[in-house]
């Protein structure tokens, strides 16, 4: 169990530098798209008379003051005018000056103001992304058409979180996912992966001879297991992937109670303990593996159900309480997953293979949500469009 | 529709600035008092006396022009705010000379007043508008320096109008605001100082950034009766035009709502261009600057480079351009920047400058641009006055 240099060192006698987020203020038609982009969506307001397109976010059409509502529209545009900010009075971008911002001409009518990658230049055309800011709000990044995302552009940087070169700590490495997660995670260049491993659970085979990887004790169900495993990682800590899971048919008390333990009470030991160390990162992540029964219960797993949509609750407000600190709480959804606690579930079931490259992908792309697989998209798409039915018709 | 009623029997006097501060601890409430004051030391009047007042400012909150009147000690029968900033000035000036033309009001004290704590600029910033909290400030909080940096970049572009050009405005300002003991900046600026300053937010550099800081600006709108009787020289307002939104169309802002209503301003004030001894333009950044020169048609649209490169903008020039210093070397005061543009026009035509005299100054140009709600500036007006002989 070698472990990957780290290129960037820190002298632990210097002043801690202090991380600050953009300002937050945002209107209340703001946070609505926030709420859309945060499922990855690429959205404007529409009005549903006229069809114009309009933005920034209002509360009425300006052209026929009809109402409005929010469609998917096409990404392109034309940089018309650009800038390079250097000076500002907000602590956020002072740390981070210069700053490159414009103007474009979105394809879907609206003009607006947009972050800029390196390779854009006045009037070439560009694919925009709606994006989450380290504030947890919508911004639009405009990047040259066709351009993939640069790793290594110190604006995108901050709306992603890199995985190349960090410390991460996978919670559960026993199981089929936690065990795809970390060689996900390998493979995409972490520094340094530390899997915990409950006690007494031997080292998986799958996890033996991969360079960066570590395994240490952790069980989320003993608040002592908790501290002990956060300290003896010992260094700077950015990147959390919370694995575990209790998954059990039925609603028997003892499995009700345990899986309580893991999911709902173990998410608190586990955030309560990694949140300072994740705060101060500068790309501190925490990402969760949500079961879509928490949404809706599946009749099935009761117990299983109830601990998810606890666990899921818990997570919301775990990511509101971190908005101020920049470090970014992603959830990805999943439904039945093929391994060894879905047995008796037939297909189609997500594969831990593609729950692991979520992963990677939600942190790369700064996907606050990820629905992965199509149970999990199918689930998605029928809680947001009809809750009330979604929970009658799940369990028919 | 109906054509436009002149500004007949209403005259302008009494223009007043309460000198700049960088910083106050004051509040704007505290400005305002004192413009009124210095009002009363210039006219002889005190607060029972004005029976109209219009009120101008960003840091008067939580209090409006209401709370302005009890604040004071006002009991006006005629009551404005006017919260546009830029084009306060000029606006002010339209309503309150209707009022006491139809004698709803006879003597109105226009006053635009801000002060200017430590960190009221990002403060202000932050919270502008709602379009700019959802669609401008977070994209790298730059400010008004940022947006205007994009309007800049993209009138280079457009009209291939280079810096020197800018420059060559400041520079002629700066050179303005040497006679002017009120003026914050009164150092020599040269073209080179101007062309090597440090980048703000490119292509807009120092020089092209006014200083915020606070101050206030007044004068009063009343019957040509009344001004004679408290002994004031007058200023007779030929015509005025206002816009807001202009445009819309327009992908980036390269011209203002100026262009809508230029024609019915010089027809209505029966001078033109050529006839204008001072020229009073709103000038947060020399882009906006060029813009007002092309709009109000003081060279043929789109020529406004090669105009500025054949035109000594000075006091003593072909036409002398903010004549105080303007913003960019005289601060800017808040919503008194949206003033300092009428109460300097109307000094230099009433021959009661704060520096040197532009020589026989009779008719003034004045013009105002306020309000960047999103990534433009969407109020715009202009008048042009004439001295009363």
């Amino acid at each position: 169990m070698t472990l990957r240099p780290r290129p960037e060192k820190r002298d632990p006698l210097q002043r801690k530098v202090e991380r600050h987020v953009p300002a937050g203020l945002r209107s209340r038609a703001m946070h609505a798209m926030s709420a859309r982009a945060a499922q990855g969506r690429f959205v404007l307001q529409q009005c549903v008379e006229c069809s114009a397109v309009t933005y920034p976010p209002r509360d009425i059409c300006p052209v026929c003051w009809g109402e409005l509502a929010w469609r998917d529209q096409v990404q392109g545009a034309t940089l018309l005018a650009e800038t390079t900010v250097r000076v500002t009075t907000d602590l956020y971008f002072r740390a981070h000056m210069p700053w490159r911002m414009g103007t474009i001409a979105l394809d879907a009518g609206p003009v607006a103001l947009a972050h800029l990658s390196r390779n854009l230049t006045v009037g070439g055309r560009a694919d925009v992304r709606l994006m989450i800011d380290k504030g947890g709000n919508a911004a639009l990044f405009a990047m040259a058409a066709g351009e993939e995302p640069d790793m290594s552009d110190k604006q995108w940087r901050e709306f992603v979180v890199p995985v190349r070169d960090r410390t991460i700590l996978v919670t559960d490495g026993r199981g089929a996912v936690g065990q795809a997660v970390v060689a996900a995670l390998q493979a995409a260049g972490a520094a340094s992966v530390v899997v915990g491993l409950p006690a007494p659970a031997q080292p998986p085979a799958a996890l033996a001879g991969l360079t960066g990887v570590r395994i240490v004790p952790l069980d989320l169900t003993d608040t002592r297991s908790v501290s002990e495993c956060l300290t003896d990682i010992a260094g700077p800590l950015d990147i959390v992937v919370n694995t575990a899971r209790f998954v059990r048919r039925g609603d028997g008390l003892i499995d009700q109670k345990h899986a309580l333990d893991v999911t709902v009470l173990g998410l608190l030991r586990l955030t309560q303990g990694c949140a300072p160390m994740l705060q101060g990162r500068p790309s501190g992540a925490f990402v969760d593996i949500v079961s879509s029964a928490a949404l809706a219960p599946d009749a099935g797993f009761p117990a299983f159900s109830a601990a998810q949509a606890a666990h899921l609750s818990l997570l919301q407000s775990f990511r509101h309480q971190m908005r101020g600190s920049g470090v970014r709480v992603m959830t990805l959804f999943t439904g039945p997953v093929d391994d060894e606690d879905h047995q008796s579930v037939p297909m189609p079931k997500v594969a831990p293979s593609r729950i692991a490259k979520g992963v990677v992908d939600a942190l790369e792309g700064g996907r606050e949500q990820l629905c992965v697989g199509d149970a999990a998209v199918d689930a998605m798409a029928r809680w947001s469009d009809d809750p009330a039915l979604y929970i009658r018709e799940k369990n028919l | 529709m109906r054509g436009r009623l002149r500004y007949d029997d209403v005259v302008l006097c009494a223009p007043v600035t309460v000198p700049y501060e960088r910083y106050s601890s004051q509040s704007a409430h505290w400005w305002a008092g004192r413009a009124l004051r210095v009002l009363a030391d210039v006219t002889g009047l005190g607060p029972r006396d004005f029976d109209g007042f219009c009120f101008s400012s960003f840091s008067a909150g939580p209090d409006t022009a209401v709370g302005m009147v009890q604040h004071l000690g006002l009991s006006p029968r005629w009551l404005d705010h006017i919260p546009t900033g830029g084009a306060s000035g000029v606006m002010a000036m339209r309503r309150a000379a209707r009022a006491v033309q139809c004698g709803d009001a006879q003597i109105v004290a226009c006053v635009a007043a801000d002060t200017n704590h430590l960190d009221s600029f990002r403060q202000t910033v932050a919270g502008f508008s709602r379009f700019s909290q959802d669609a401008v400030y977070p994209y790298g909080s730059g400010g008004p320096n940022a947006t205007f940096a994009l309007i800049t970049d993209h009138y280079m572009r457009t009209f291939g109008i280079g810096r020197e050009a800018f420059g060559k405005l400041c520079v002629a300002q700066r050179d303005n605001a040497r006679s002017n003991p009120l003026a914050l900046q009164r150092g020599v600026l040269t073209l080179d100082a101007y062309l090597n300053a440090r980048p703000i937010s490119d292509p807009v550099h120092l020089y092209d950034c006014v200083m915020p800081c606070a101050g206030a600006d007044a004068y009063i709108v009343t019957t040509p009766e009344v001004a004679q009787r408290l002994g004031l020289r007058m200023v007779r307002i030929l015509s005025t035009i206002e816009r807001h939104n202009a445009h819309p169309q327009d992908k980036v802002q390269w011209r203002g709502g100026w262009t809508m209503d230029v024609d019915d301003l010089w027809a209505m004030a029966g001078v033109g261009p050529q006839d204008v001894d001072v020229l009073q333009v709103y000038d947060d950044y020399p882009v906006i600057v060029a813009m007002q020169i092309d709009n109000l048609g003081f060279c043929p649209p789109g020529e406004v480079a090669d105009f500025i490169r054949r035109t000594d903008f000075t006091i003593t020039g072909d036409l002398p351009l903010n004549t105080n210093g303007g913003q960019l070397s005289a601060g800017q005061a808040g919503a008194a920047g949206g003033f300092q543009n009428v109460t300097e026009g109307m000094r230099q035509i009433l021959r009661q400058p704060l520096g040197d005299q532009v020589p026989d100054a009779r008719i003034a140009a004045i013009s105002g641009f306020g309000l960047v709600n999103y990534d433009r500036g969407i109020c715009t007006a202009a008048a042009v006055l004439e001295a009363v002989a």
